[in-house]
């Protein structure tokens, strides 16, 4: 092992089924050399938090189709920083109206990737931060 | 179909073509070394009679008998065109209820219901899970007087309704059931259909509650019900939609969706149903995705083949149930944020390859989907797109215009080869219960959304406006957006309604459902008398939680 390689938790926020591009991410960072932890469907921001100390990962990547993101993200920002998580990076993606994005940045969010984004520039998002 | 001499000399000529073909290439080369259908079936340069040499007539046959090929009915579009009908509901029911008439007064021809994710998974608005999601992606729905207020205005005899709804569909089908008659209207007048597909929300669309089992027994019920009291009612729609949507290509769509109704089929049959009783209410759901010929090919496909898995493997005898009846929605998955007005263009030849490939009813996606629910504006739209494709451009005038392709029915035959080939696969793992179990379509659709995406990324495959022909500056829309204070006046709704019904009666009829739940009587009667007394969806579904137990999706990756 000549360096550490970056632990991601791609998780799916809410009750949303729309698991696609969750999991093609997901792969995407793998392939990119991360270890990827994938949450699977249904999770509440606290069972985000927790799987993401519990697995000590340094970015998590929110997914959400169903239009919850604005109440669903920002708590994971929040209770990681509660938790003394501070600099793990939080990214989203979904289906995301770009009016909502100045918010969700603001409440701690590093970035939002909307439809279209290549997983190369997540992938390259995320090394350059990390 | 062709006279021996003819191909044989056609074969020779073809060579020869090809070679002639080859020999200019440096000349005249082509755009790519391989072309491919999205299934990676090969696609030629040219089609003659010599690729189907081998089809014979009794493939093709004539529409409206077996194997159906061409088309579920003699006539087709000659006689009534598809049912047009948009996927609708946000916020609340009396929202959604507007949009309903406005869809009417438009000349949609039918409803469609979409429910929010709570409802979907059987929780009430005030449950802690429902947090974010109340009335987002569809309509709240916590109890009957929802269902009251959404159908407002709206005789149900007079109309069909198609409800996507599935782990709570008995549920749901118990309050439609008590609104009519509210309506005095009686069951078998309704005319709709549930989607009531648990097997492809293990695999692909994720509203799963109770474990297969279970979620089986209730969807037998539900046939064994209808059978006897809902005659014009479809009590299933066998869903490859989402499977698509999820990623997979057009003939695992096929293959999956298809092993999914086999295994209904066996499982109610085991439970003592003829098959003739209730195959001829079962009814399918397709994607209508990009590869414009795959796809018709694809539809024609399926048709000719649960025909025929009707016929030889389960021995049905009435034609009724050897036909496949579907509805098709274009791809969503297709759509772009950017550049959202090019969505028309791909909407509008997903929805020619659905009526060219002889659909029963239409959903056109709107143009601003990819961004959010639709406005009125897009949805009116793609209303028309629709009237565009029945009225104006003579397709609907002859049945199967393009039967006959050389083409299209070489790839028509690909297609049911492929898919046939995936069941006998599936089959050997024990059938689509076990082959979702132990996670084999999960991960055969995972691959394909892969290599999809990889292949948009490396520019393989064109997206425009996405890796081709990108605009510098995006317009700015109006979207539609859900009221904010939906759920907060739907948990008030809620409240009140629980604090005004008869509690004795709630929980009678609670009482009698577990009861009903632990046997193996038909549930049917005992969900009604539930819903009746106004018992939430939620404290239904929570009941059921408890026999049944809940499922626990396995993560793969």
């Amino acid at each position: 092992m000549s360096e550490k390689r970056i632990r991601v938790l791609v998780a799916k926020a809410g009750l949303d089924g729309h698991d696609r591009g969750a999991k093609v991410i997901a792969q995407a960072l793998r392939d990119a050399g991360m270890e990827v932890i994938y949450t699977g469907l249904r999770q509440t921001p606290e069972q985000i938090v927790e799987a993401a100390i519990q697995e000590d990962v340094q970015v998590v990547g929110l997914s959400s189709l169903s239009g919850a993101h604005m109440q669903l993200f920002p708590p994971v920002v929040q209770l990681l920083r509660e938790q003394g998580a501070v600099d793990v990076l939080v990214i989203g993606g979904g289906v995301i109206p770009m009016e909502d994005i100045p918010y969700l940045k603001e409440a701690g969010l590093s970035e939002i990737f909307t439809p279209g984004t290549s997983t190369e520039d997540i992938a390259k998002y995320i090394k350059d931060r990390v | 179909m062709f006279d021996y001499n003819v191909v044989k000399t056609l074969k020779i000529q073809k060579t020869e073509w090809d070679k002639m073909v080859r020999s200019r290439s440096d000349r005249f080369p082509q755009r790519k070394t391989e072309f491919k259908t999205d299934s990676n079936l090969p696609v030629e340069a040219l089609y003659t009679p010599a690729e189907i040499s081998g089809l014979s007539f009794d493939e093709l046959g004539f529409p409206g008998e077996y194997p159906f090929t061409r088309g579920v009915q003699p006539t087709m579009y000659r006689g009534r065109l598809w049912t047009m009908r948009q996927y609708a509901g946000f916020g609340t029911a009396e929202e959604t209820n507007e949009r309903f008439k406005y869809l009417l007064e438009q000349g949609q021809t039918g409803l469609s219901v979409a429910f929010d994710l709570p409802t979907q998974i059987g929780y009430d608005s005030d449950h802690p899970l429902a947090r974010g999601e109340v009335g987002k992606v569809g309509v709240v729905i916590d109890s009957l007087m929802d269902m009251e207020l959404l159908f407002a205005g709206i005789p149900l005899d007079k109309v069909s309704t198609s409800m996507t709804i599935n782990s709570p569909a008995a549920v749901i089908l118990a309050m439609y059931i008590a609104l009519a008659e509210k309506q005095g209207v009686a069951p078998e007048k309704l005319n709709g259909t549930i989607q009531n597909d648990i097997l492809k929300e293990y695999v692909a669309r994720g509203t799963y509650i109770f474990p297969p089992q279970p979620s089986m027994r209730l969807i037998t019920d539900i046939f064994a019900y209808c059978a006897e009291k809902m005659p014009n009612w479809n009590t299933i729609s066998i869903s490859g939609y989402h499977i698509r949507e999820a990623g997979s290509t057009a003939v695992q769509e096929i293959a999956f969706t298809l092993a999914d109704g086999i295994a209904y089929v066996d499982a109610a049959v085991k439970v003592g149903l003829d098959v003739d009783e209730f195959a001829p209410r079962l009814s399918f759901f397709f994607n209508a995705h990009l590869n414009f010929f795959e796809e018709v090919a694809k539809f024609r496909a399926a048709r000719r083949l649960w025909a025929k898995i009707m016929k030889e493997r389960f021995g049905a005898k009435d034609p009724k149930s050897w036909m496949l009846r579907f509805h098709t929605q274009t791809a969503g998955s297709s759509l772009t944020a950017q550049q959202p007005d090019v969505n028309i263009m791909r909407v509008a030849f997903q929805a020619l390859s659905a009526v060219l490939g002889g659909t029963q009813s239409l959903h056109t996606n709107s143009r601003d989907e990819a961004l959010a629910l639709p406005s009125q504006s897009s949805v009116l739209l793609a209303l028309r797109t629709q009237q565009v494709i029945g009225y104006e451009i003579g397709v609907t005038d002859t049945v199967d215009p393009l039967g006959g392709s050389y083409y299209l029915e070489a790839l028509t035959d690909s297609i049911e080869m492929g898919a046939a080939d995936y069941i006998a696969k599936i089959d050997e793992l024990g059938g689509a219960v076990a082959a979702i179990e132990n996670g084999f379509m999960q991960r055969e659709i995972q691959q394909s959304a892969y290599t999809y995406q990889r292949q948009i990324e490396s520019a393989e495959r064109i997206v425009i406006g996405v890796n081709k022909f990108l605009l510098d500056a995006e317009m700015p829309r109006d979207l539609l957006k859900v009221n904010p204070a939906v759920a907060d006046s739907q948990v008030e709704k809620l409240k009140i309604l629980q604090n005004s019904r008869d509690q004795r009666q709630v929980a009678d009829a609670l009482r009698s459902l577990r009861t009903v739940a632990q046997t193996s009587q038909n549930i049917m009667p005992a969900l009604i008398g539930a819903v009746k007394a106004y018992a939430t969806l939620g404290e239904i579904c929570d009941i059921l939680r408890e026999v049944f137990g809940e499922y626990r999706q396995q993560v793969l990756l």
